[in-house]
């Protein structure tokens, strides 16, 4: 029964960075209608820079408190320019072309943004420790020790969980959230109606690729820093979204809490030969959940746009 | 679909490569000029403690050989390719050595995967290569000109499994690299010998790439063990011990020599206690490792970990086979490897034998306080 537990904690931590970057995925989507295939480097740029930011912290100062802060907002703020700068120079100047060139330009990003990464000057392939401002140490733990509670899987969860309802916040209830959901609903004629598309669609990119840099510094903290570290979370976080209901907000938490969860109870119960299906297994539910459910869990059935 | 991308990318670069320069390799005049000598390895990436060392290691012999006059009045220049810790890259880089290098025989990888892959490509050239650390049974299987100057993982397993037993460690889970040739034989060597008198509890396994363990971990724990076998690679090692002794899973971790790296005794307490099995310890009084240990220690400043230790070895032992081949030719070199014999190295005495592996003993290393300590010598 503790491990079992023990395992729905690990999960759920887990899940909980895939959550935070399919938020990211299905609000484009939500918007856009665009998988934005570079949102994986968008997370690894996130753990890159929360790393430079945290070595410089730490040259001068020795307090967490001082640090931590300065180590998410500065990583979160790079994101966003770098949200930003993708949509503006990659997306926008393709927004009357169809659908798939967009999606090629996006899969053009991915794959400069790795590349670059693994320059040695910029980063370079080597894996790299996250210096020790914070470590992942145990908070809470029952007296046999078969339960344990860490930092970082109390933060990854409350951060997740704080920023959804943020943005959920965001968008029902802010100015610009009604400006989000009109042009979602309608793009052409909320432009007639005088809302600024572009600089709606350059918010929209700016928070997902905030959100992914938190995940990002998480991730740094709790693993380590590589530059194709985005790889696999990215895809991970868009099944994620998908399976959640793809331009659904509680959805992209859902599946991604789903994701975690899936993977780790693979990894944990079943045989060790079948270790190497958990993705495979998460996948299968994907299929699965999708025939059942075509618009994913909490997805709403929308007339095709023509 | 990023993933199709770069396989195309890849299979593209794969597919041009030996097209644009076909058959240069063994047309080349190698009787005059310095003797070219093509290295491959990991400078970068997740294993890149592994290349950097070793080529420390092949440059510091290059260095002493080329200073005391060379081999058949000639000097020997070492060609440094870059794998980033990638089988792909890896005949990417031997492609390049043997095609536009030209060179007479290669040295690398440490890792198994990576040799495994390339050695298929020197053997296509007939290009001796010799593996300086990799331990899996199947890299000199490739062919008869890729050899090795290391132990391999039967042996290795078999020292694990051993040790487990004079430890007197009931209970004991393994925890494999599914992904990796070199874990999956460790394992499967321990296995055979740990088997028949201890306890496996838990038989877990992760693939390469994987960061989080926690759900294999926890499961390991569950089960009690007394220690846990992990052959894995040094940066897979820290994150496992690191999450293991998050979740109080307290026990000795072992392995074998892919916890051989700097990073690994920079890990702190958590790899405190645990053991690894490797090729080469620097507290062994034989004179060939002191003058070794003198010559590293004053060229770069700091112990030689048992990859450049191997790789420093090999580079001799090759200089040695060019020197009784007579000429600097791949053929005649693959014949003087093939009968290296009781070669003195600082690894130990090399002999290699009919299967082109090299026999040789291991020694037990015991982490503490960032240190390791000699514990125990296992012959083969």
């Amino acid at each position: 029964m503790d491990q079992l537990i023990q395992q729905l904690i690990n999960g759920l931590s887990v899940g909980a960075t895939y959550a935070l970057i399919a938020l990211g995925y299905t609000m484009v989507y939500g918007i856009l209608r665009l998988i934005n295939f570079a949102h994986g480097e968008v997370y690894m740029v996130g753990a890159v820079s929360s790393y430079y930011l945290a070595e410089w912290t730490m040259g001068w100062t020795g307090s967490l408190w001082v640090a931590l802060p300065i180590v998410v907002v500065g990583s979160m703020l790079v994101c966003s320019i770098l949200g930003f700068l993708i949509e503006f120079l990659a997306y926008r100047p393709l927004r009357d072309r169809p659908r798939l060139v967009v999606l090629i330009s996006a899969i053009g990003v991915s794959l400069l943004l790795q590349n670059l990464a693994q320059f040695p000057e910029l980063f370079g392939p080597t894996p790299r420790r996250f210096p020790a401002l914070i470590q992942s140490t145990p908070v809470f733990y029952n007296a046999a020790h078969t339960i344990v509670l860490t930092n970082l899987d109390v933060l990854s969860l409350g951060l997740t969980l704080g920023l959804m309802v943020i943005m959920t916040w965001v968008v029902l209830g802010t100015k610009t959230g009604l400006a989000l959901r009109a042009v979602s609903f309608r793009f052409d004629t909320s432009m007639l109606m005088g809302i600024n598309t572009g600089r709606i669609i350059s918010f929209t990119f700016m928070f997902g690729s905030a959100l992914a840099a938190v995940a990002g510094t998480i991730d740094a903290i709790r693993y380590d820093v590589r530059p194709l570290m985005g790889l696999l979370p990215g895809l991970k976080a868009f099944v994620a979204a998908v399976l959640g209901g793809i331009g659904s907000i509680p959805g992209a938490v859902v599946g991604g809490l789903f994701m975690g969860l899936s993977e780790t109870l693979v990894k944990g119960y079943l045989p060790s030969a079948y270790t190497g299906y958990a993705d495979a297994v998460a996948f299968v539910l994907l299929i699965v959940i999708l025939l059942v459910r075509p618009t994913g869990l909490f997805g709403r059935v929308a007339p095709e746009k023509v | 679909m990023r993933c199709a991308g770069i396989i195309i990318l890849l299979a593209l670069g794969l597919g041009l490569a030996p097209m644009g320069c076909k058959d240069k390799g063994g047309q080349r005049d190698h009787s005059t000029g310095d003797i070219l000598i093509g290295e491959y390895g990991s400078m970068t990436g997740p294993t890149a403690t592994f290349g950097q060392s070793s080529h420390e290691g092949v440059m510091l012999a290059i260095e002493q050989i080329n200073a005391e006059g060379g081999v058949l009045g000639r000097k020997i220049r070492v060609i440094s390719e870059d794998d980033q810790s990638k089988a792909d890259e890896a005949v990417n880089a031997v492609q390049k050595l043997i095609n536009r290098d030209g060179v007479v025989a290669i040295i690398g990888e440490v890792a198994s995967k990576r040799s495994l892959a390339a050695g298929s490509v020197c053997q296509k050239y007939k290009i001796p290569m010799l593996s300086p650390a990799s331990t899996n049974p199947e890299v000199t299987r490739t062919g008869d000109y890729i050899f090795r100057t290391c132990f391999t993982d039967d042996f290795q397993g078999k020292v694990g499994g051993q040790f487990a037993l004079r430890r007197g460690w009931k209970n004991v889970a393994i925890l494999t690299d599914v992904n990796n040739d070199y874990s999956k034989g460790l394992a499967h060597f321990f296995r055979a010998v740990y088997g028949k008198s201890g306890n496996i509890v838990a038989d877990e396994s992760y693939r390469e790439g994987d960061k989080d363990f926690k759900a294999q971990l926890t499961t390991i724990k569950g089960k009690n063990p007394d220690a846990v076998f992990l052959p894995g690679y040094y940066t897979d090692v820290g994150l496992i011990l690191r999450q293991a002794r998050e979740l109080g899973l307290n026990v000795p971790f072992f392995g074998g020599d892919g916890w051989d790296s700097p990073e690994t005794l920079t890990l702190g307490k958590v790899v405190d206690g645990c053991f690894y099995s490797n090729h080469y310890s620097p507290e062994d009084p034989r004179p060939e490792v002191q003058a070794f240990l003198k010559a590293y220690e004053a060229k770069y400043n700091k112990i030689p970990d048992a990859m450049a230790t191997l790789g420093y070895d090999a580079a001799r032992v090759m200089a040695d086979a060019i020197k009784r081949a007579g000429k600097a030719d791949p053929q005649a070199i693959r014949d003087a490897l093939a009968q290296t014999k009781d070669f003195s190295g600082a690894s130990g005495i090399i002999t290699i034998d009919a299967e082109r592996n090299a026999k040789k003993p291991a020694v037990i290393l015991e982490i503490r306080d960032g240190k390791t300590h000699l514990v125990d010598t296992i012959q083969p």
